[in-house]
């Protein structure tokens, strides 16, 4: 059996963030919004299916950290075609910065016996660290390849990744098992089965709690995460002013002696 | 974008109060419940499904098959070697569809079907069919599968229906050089092969959607030296097993992404359907009440995108230093256009419902058959008229190719043309004028009005209004039956009555819909209601103004 774990997370709909999305105090008002499955965790399940496809006998499990709401993308994920799933959660977990989420996922992982490959998107849209892919291959002691873009071979010793740089790709071969963290760029995720969708809406997702991962109950949650957020600030971009400017010469020549006066050009 | 989300009548009506009865005769009483993995044990989860169903559908459509439109409608399938290549974006689309397991929804679990209703079909179908007609054709034949779940052998069942779900594609083998709207006249044959122990099949078909399919349900003259329609026979016909070559392409002026074809057979092996000379008789019947409802719904789905494409393009045009959705002129377009989606779409669910009760109920079925010719009738000549005023509220720009209401144009054009014309279905609502079968669900409508709790000012003088139309319809018919009901002076008249009782009829519905609307859904079907209570008056006293003098 060849292992593949997904690491995936439900995020706030950044897409979709209305004028209640903070609250008063400057903290991030989740009632309010809406929840995804984070878009790169997504193309990495597609990468992991795609694996799952030409192996003859793999299995995808998908692995979350989150509120019991989090089951959904875990039933989303099954839906779509990966073969089990659970759900990290208990107040335990709760407060977690990178530090401490990787933690608890290397240590969820670890009880799954063999791994050969473990895949997550590169960020979540909701904190854009992309550290928690990296840090878990850290604590798993696991090669790891960022920025995948497209899976160019796989067998049962090794994985070869095409990666995303900022001016090429560059193909990457690494042993298994290893790491993998997937880009925007990669493909889309394949939709859900419709049968598979009936019989996870009849189903009921594991959720696992902090006693079951042999963990450092002080590594965990808020107790384990150096990381204090101080204040979110809600920045809107926005056009403070336009100028509707005539197709004319003369304007646009007025257009360029502004923009050198004010040091823009 | 999800087509299904993104409009709230659909989930109006798959939470129609009679769903509760339908989803129980679709589950047979729920006997499935617990044996079967995927069957719900209530009309509560048979229907989240269906919605949960629905929404995956409103993704594909959204996202995949709506943008691949406009370049099928550009590259078209190609003819290679005798072999139909579809564009692209239908093998796109097709694989998104199969990969999701959406097809052979309305078959049995058993075969792999979802054992979804009729109502949750033509839902899918109008949600497809809004994204792209054309394809919407290609997937609607599908419904071949329940005419070979209906009435084929275990044996044949067992055989076909599990590739339908594994994305095997279908076509409806009818027409010939000759044989158009009169099938009777079939001449392709089919012969006993005793040797092979099969059927053979020899002669032409022609415009053929979806010709090149894998399966085909091929109408044949199977008795020798007949020539009626009591001479043909329905067979199956499995493309891998050789025999049939595509000689053509046809050059459409619409749906371009559905391949029309010539078919070859020669020598080509099938199986037949149920029994022999019952083919045109009953199963073609059978499977061509199915279709009408089906381009019903592809002409749903068309007046949706139009109605869309107008109302984003009128608040957006600004013309004289306001956006045009500001001037009456307009307005009273947009409002015309919607009010025809909203009657037929009303009508075509309130007819899914009668075709699922129908299995377990005479009544039920005779009303079934008595409002399929109407859907067909109605929503496609709407489609036509949609995409007419579509074009009208875009002004010289909907003229140009760059906006998608040519193509909305020329795809509805056919809808009032295949699967039997508008005129054939004035012909077959006779039947229903006659025999009194369409006041009788009227004065059921009114009644159901009557009971209803809540209704207001603007609801009773609608009521009273159709009641004064429906007395114009019986003087109407009255006149015009004088000389009974086979004179040429009724069947001159036979339009005129289907289009007032088609408008009363929907008028009814919408008003229906509107006593159980949530407030803000109240008004929208008040107001297309108020349309088709004008109309059906309107056009009463006009024909018996004609008829009177």
């Amino acid at each position: 059996m060849f292992n593949i774990v997904v690491l995936a997370k439900q995020v706030p709909d950044t897409h979709n963030v209305g004028a209640d999305a903070m609250n008063a105090d400057g903290t991030v008002n989740r009632a309010a919004l809406p929840t995804v499955f984070n878009p790169e965790d997504l193309k990495a399940l597609e990468m992991a299916l795609r694996v799952k496809d030409q192996m003859n006998d793999a299995r995808v499990t998908v692995v979350t950290m989150g509120p019991p709401r989090a089951a959904e993308i875990i039933k989303d994920a099954m839906s779509r075609g990966a073969d089990d799933g659970f759900v990290l959660s208990d107040a335990r977990f709760a407060g977690a910065d990178t530090l401490a989420t990787s933690y608890a996922i290397s240590q969820a992982v670890k009880q799954l016996g063999k791994v050969d490959l473990i895949m997550g998107g590169r960020q979540a849209i909701d904190g854009d660290t992309a550290q928690v892919g990296p840090q878990v291959a850290e604590k798993l002691e696991l090669p790891q390849i960022t920025y995948a873009e497209e899976l160019v071979a796989i067998d049962q010793n090794s994985i070869t990744i095409s990666r995303r740089l900022e001016r090429g790709t560059e193909i990457v071969k690494a042993k298994l098992p290893a790491l993998v963290t997937v880009t925007s760029a990669a493909n889309d995720c394949r939709f859900p089965n419709a049968h598979r969708l009936i019989r996870q809406s009849k189903m009921e997702v594991r959720m696992i709690n902090a006693d079951s991962i042999n963990a450092d109950m002080e590594r965990l949650g808020l107790k384990g995460s150096p990381t204090k957020v101080k204040r979110i600030e809600n920045v809107v971009l926005a056009h403070k002013e336009s100028v509707v400017l005539q197709p004319t010469d003369a304007a646009l020549n007025d257009l360029s002696a502004t923009l050198i006066k004010e040091h823009i050009l | 974008m999800n087509f299904y989300l993104d409009n709230e009548n659909l989930s109006f009506y798959l939470h129609h109060p009679d769903m509760e009865q339908v989803v129980s005769v679709k589950e047979k009483n729920f006997a499935e419940a617990g044996k079967h993995p995927e069957a719900p044990a209530d009309t509560n989860e048979a229907i989240q499904q269906y919605d949960t169903i629905m929404r995956l559908l409103g993704d594909i459509a959204g996202d995949v098959i709506a943008p691949n439109a406009e370049s099928v409608d550009h590259e078209g399938p190609q003819l290679v070697d005798g072999r139909i290549e579809y564009a692209r974006g239908t093998r796109q689309n097709l694989d998104a569809l199969v990969q999701s397991g959406l097809y052979g929804m309305t078959l049995e679990r058993q075969y792999n079907g979802l054992n979804f209703p009729r109502v949750a079909a033509v839902m899918a179908a109008e949600i497809i069919a809004r994204a792209d007609v054309g394809f919407a054709t290609i997937w609607g034949l599908q419904d071949c599968a329940d005419t070979i779940q209906q009435f084929a052998n275990e044996e044949l069942k067992n055989k076909y229906l599990p590739r339908i779900y594994q994305g095997a594609t279908c076509s409806m083998d009818l027409t010939e050089p000759d044989a158009g709207s009169d099938l009777q006249s079939v001449r392709l044959k089919a012969t006993w092969d005793e040797a092979s122990n099969c059927w053979r099949l020899n002669g032409v078909k022609r415009f053929i959607t979806n010709g090149d399919a894998d399966l085909h349900l091929v109408l044949a003259r199977s008795e020798e030296g007949t020539n009626d329609g009591r001479g043909l026979s329905y067979f199956v016909f499995d493309k891998a097993d050789g025999g049939m070559k595509v000689r053509r392409i046809e050059n459409k002026m619409g749906i371009k992404g559905s391949p029309t074809a010539e078919l070859q057979f020669t020598n080509a092996p099938c199986q037949i359907v149920g029994e022999r000379r019952l083919g045109l008789i009953k199963y073609v019947m059978s499977l061509m009440n199915g279709a009408r409802l089906g381009v019903g719904a592809q002409s749903i789905g068309l007046c949706e995108c139009a109605c869309r494409e107008a109302e984003a393009y009128a608040a957006s045009r600004e013309q004289f230093g306001h956006t045009i959705d500001k001037f009456v002129a307009v307005q009273d377009l947009l409002r015309q256009m919607r009010a025809r989606t909203n009657g037929a779409r009303s009508l075509m669910y309130e007819t899914a419902r009668y075709v699922d009760l129908a299995v377990s109920s005479k009544p039920a079925s005779r009303v079934a058959d008595i409002l399929t010719p109407l859907v067909k009738f109605n929503a496609s000549e709407f489609a036509n008229r949609c995409a007419y005023d579509c074009i009208q509220v875009h002004g010289g720009s909907g003229f140009m190719k760059e906006y998608a209401c040519e193509r909305l144009y020329r795809d509805a054009r056919i809808l009032s043309i295949y699967e039997g014309t508008s005129q054939l279905q004035v012909v077959a609502a006779m039947k229903g004028i006659a025999s009194g079968a369409y006041l009788k669900q009227i004065e059921a409508y009114d009644a159901k009005v009557s009971a209803s709790e809540g209704l207001t000012d603007d609801m009773c003088r609608m009521q009273s209004l159709l009641r004064k139309a429906t007395d114009g319809y019986r003087r109407l018919y009255e006149l015009v039956s004088s000389e009974g009901t086979t004179s040429e002076r009724f069947e001159h008249s036979t339009r005129a009555l289907t289009e007032v009782l088609s408008n009363i009829i929907m008028a009814y519905l919408l008003l229906l819909d509107a006593i159980r609307a949530t407030d803000e859904q109240r008004v929208r079907f008040l107001d297309s209601a108020d349309y088709f209570v004008c109309e059906s008056i309107g056009d009463v006293n006009k024909h018996l103004a004609i008829y009177e003098n």
